[in-house]
């Protein structure tokens, strides 16, 4: 197994676990963090593309990726801190009455 | 003056157009009532003037027609249709009457309708009335006499339902346009047929055309009795008659102008207008003579047992009208315009008359409720009397000259004329003068039956209505020693008649004049001394008597064969079938579809964000292997 390989490896495996996370856990803040773990496995296979390919366009998109993920998470926060203080508690479903 | 004709058209146009406009702004003005009378009379008889030079201008032409292309309408390919004005002596004779009796009527209506609220309106409608039916006797080609056609059954909707804040009124109105759209229909095919054989719609190219042989690719006779429809229908005849009776529910002066003297002879002008076609089609002219025979007869002896002035006017027009068409139908179209000629003096008398005592009598209609009036509007009765002998025909009174020569023709004329049909119609002139004599004693000389308040009110017209009716009355009288037939010939060909029977032309002569004496003397009879005696009768002829007053229940058969079941054809497949099942229900189903597919697909959305990431998962694997399978 090369160095390639094993990047790309963890790279997956960050984002099944984050995937997994989101589906399975019903912690708000969780749900939130392990959707920064698929986004960190997704910048990780673009690193190693970049390395493996000389090109820098992947490393740009990664910064890229920094600035959207920290505006989402800014967001995703101040939304969650809201709903805490009207229901206090971080379970997903007790919002359910969101939906359309 | 060039477009002379054209001014004759237009100014009851302009009339109508000022007075409609302003007729509100007009009811409160100071001066706004002088306005409208000056514009809605000055008109009118500003184009009756010009009626008559274009008629001295025709006179010095020797009689070759006039004719004045106001506008080109269309072109299309090489064919253009013009608005184009056709002057020759049978539509000025028309004209002349028209716009003559037009105008005496317009000036009777200042009287009449002096109180009422609605007196721009009123002027507004009539002078739209005369500006149609200008352009319906003045039109060269039949497009030009359509338009007006329809304008003047616009005009007499419009009018029928003048007072509409009565609905019985304005279905009257409606009926009107309705039977009239029916014979309509068998109008246009008739133009289209004879536009498609000659490719023009000048009535006097078709009729030159049919005169020099070169019309053999269409049936005449099929064009004829086409077109007979829609003058049957515009004339009331049979079966189209039914709308006349109702129309009474307009205003008086309407009644005597346009379902009187003018509007309602249309049906006569067109037939003989179009005599060419018609020489050439002798079944067409038998239908004629045939429906107008059997109109006469039965509008007759229903005039006899009605007991509302108006309605035994326009009964009686209904029959004078089948008059007309019998005289057209053997051939004598000249004569047929006499009798429209004769018949538009004698009857705006009568029906102005009948609404002079209308309004003397405060508004009551019924015959029943009347009597004793001869001294008491003296006028009006010598007038009413004098249109009545005429009507009657006796002599030397206008009705009993063209009368008389309808009779003669329906004797005598090689085409179409019989005994029997001369029979049909001398019973008819003996009904004629029964119940028009029966009116006048009823009306006129009986003891009075009036109610004790009515009575008290009762007044002579003023000046602008008694005028009118004592000219009316001097032309009725006299109007009969114009011979219109000999100066129509050159237009209208007066009808062979058989040399054999000229020796029977006196004793027939003779024979009409006792016949109206007999209605008179029978009239006498049966009414001189008031309602005793018919009611006698009426008891004897229960059934008869039933059926006259009821019309032959003509209505109620209508309504029976073909009211009801248009009703429940709309009703149930129209309405229930076509548009509730169809229309609605195809669209409420497409909406029900949406609805349902959008409640079944909701169920997805349950707010669970673990099932929606999951979904989303889902999705994404679903479109990663598409594409890598078809990629």
């Amino acid at each position: 197994m090369d160095k390639v390989q094993f990047l790309l490896f963890i790279a997956v495996t960050l984002f099944a676990i984050g995937l997994l996370g989101v589906i399975v856990r019903r912690n708000l803040l969780v749900m939130l963090m392990c959707m920064e773990l698929m986004l960190n496995g997704v910048i990780l296979s673009l690193v190693t593309f970049a390395q493996q390919t000389g090109t820098t366009s992947g490393a740009v998109l990664v910064f890229l990726i920094f600035v959207v993920a920290a505006a989402e998470i800014a967001i995703a926060i101040p939304i969650v801190l809201l709903l805490v203080r009207q229901k206090h508690t971080l379970e997903a479903a007790a919002y359910g009455d969101l939906k359309g | 003056m060039s477009y002379l004709l054209t001014w004759i058209v237009v100014l009851p146009l302009a009339g109508a157009i000022a007075n409609g406009l302003l007729a509100t702004r007009l009811r409160e003005a100071p001066l706004g009532r002088t306005f409208v009378t000056a514009v809605g009379c000055g008109l009118p008889i500003l184009s009756f003037v010009l009626a008559l030079r274009a008629f001295v201008a025709l006179s010095d032409n020797g009689g070759a027609p006039l004719v004045d292309v106001a506008y080109t309408w269309a072109t299309i390919g090489g064919r253009s249709f013009e608005i184009a004005f056709y002057f020759d002596r049978l539509a000025a004779v028309m004209t002349l009457i028209v716009t003559g009796v037009g105008s005496v009527i317009h000036v009777y209506s200042t009287g009449y309708m002096h109180d009422d609220k609605s007196y721009a309106r009123f002027f507004a409608y009539l002078n739209l009335f005369l500006f149609f039916m200008l352009s319906l006797v003045l039109g060269r080609s039949l497009l030009v006499l359509f338009v007006g056609w329809e304008g003047v059954g616009l005009a007499s909707y419009l009018l029928i339902g003048f007072w509409f804040d009565d609905p019985a009124n304005a279905a009257a109105g409606k009926k009107a346009f309705v039977t009239n759209r029916i014979g309509d229909a068998g109008f246009l095919l008739g133009m289209f047929l004879l536009y498609w054989a000659f490719g023009t719609l000048d009535m006097d190219r078709i009729n030159a055309a049919f005169a020099g042989g070169k019309a053999t690719m269409i049936s005449a006779s099929l064009a004829g009795v086409l077109l007979f429809i829609g003058a049957s229908g515009k004339s009331a005849q049979i079966p189209l008659h039914v709308w006349l009776p109702d129309a009474m529910a307009g205003p008086t002066p309407v009644s005597a102008l346009i379902h009187a003297a003018t509007m309602v002879t249309a049906g006569v002008y067109l037939i003989a207008r179009m005599s060419g076609l018609y020489m050439q089609a002798p079944g067409a002219s038998a239908v004629v003579a045939v429906i107008g025979a059997a109109t006469a007869f039965f509008a007759a002896t229903i005039a006899i047992a009605q007991t509302d002035i108006k309605k035994v006017l326009a009964y009686s027009t209904v029959s004078q009208l089948g008059f007309m068409f019998v005289a057209l139908g053997v051939g004598a179209y000249g004569v047929g315009i006499f009798h429209v000629y004769t018949h538009a003096f004698f009857k705006a008398c009568l029906f102005l008359g009948a609404g002079s005592v209308i309004h003397a009598l405060g508004g009551e209609q019924d015959i029943r409720k009347m009597g004793g009036l001869a001294k008491r509007i003296p006028v009006t009765f010598w007038t009413f009397a004098i249109a009545t002998a005429a009507i009657a025909g006796i002599p030397p009174l206008a009705g009993f000259w063209s009368k008389d020569e309808i009779l003669w023709n329906a004797f005598a004329s090689s085409s179409g004329g019989s005994p029997m049909l001369w029979a049909v119609m001398a019973a008819t002139a003996l009904m004629t003068a029964f119940y028009m004599f029966r009116l006048l004693w009823l009306v006129f000389l009986t003891p009075s039956r009036m109610a004790k308040d009515v009575e008290h009110h009762v007044h002579e017209s003023p000046w602008s209505m008694t005028g009118v009716l004592v000219a009316l009355a001097a032309l009725s009288a006299v109007g009969g020693f114009v011979a219109l037939p000999h100066f129509l010939e050159p237009v209208a060909p007066l009808a062979r008649t058989s040399e054999s029977l000229h020796h029977l032309e006196t004793p027939l002569l003779v024979v009409s004049v006792v016949i109206a004496l007999a209605g008179l003397a029978g009239a006498w009879l049966v009414f001189g001394r008031g309602l005793e005696r018919a009611a006698g009768y009426a008891r004897r002829f229960a059934g008869l008597h039933r059926t006259l007053v009821n019309k032959y229940f003509i209505d109620e058969l209508y309504e029976r064969m073909l009211g009801r079941p248009l009703v429940w054809l709309s009703d149930r497949v129209f309405l229930g079938l076509g548009d509730r099942m169809l229309i609605d229900g195809s669209l409420n189903g497409l909406a029900r579809l949406a609805q349902r597919t959008a409640g079944v697909l909701s169920r997805v959305q349950t707010g669970s964000l673990h099932l929606y990431a999951l979904l989303v998962l889902a999705g994404s694997v679903v479109v990663l292997a598409w594409s890598f399978r078809h990629g």
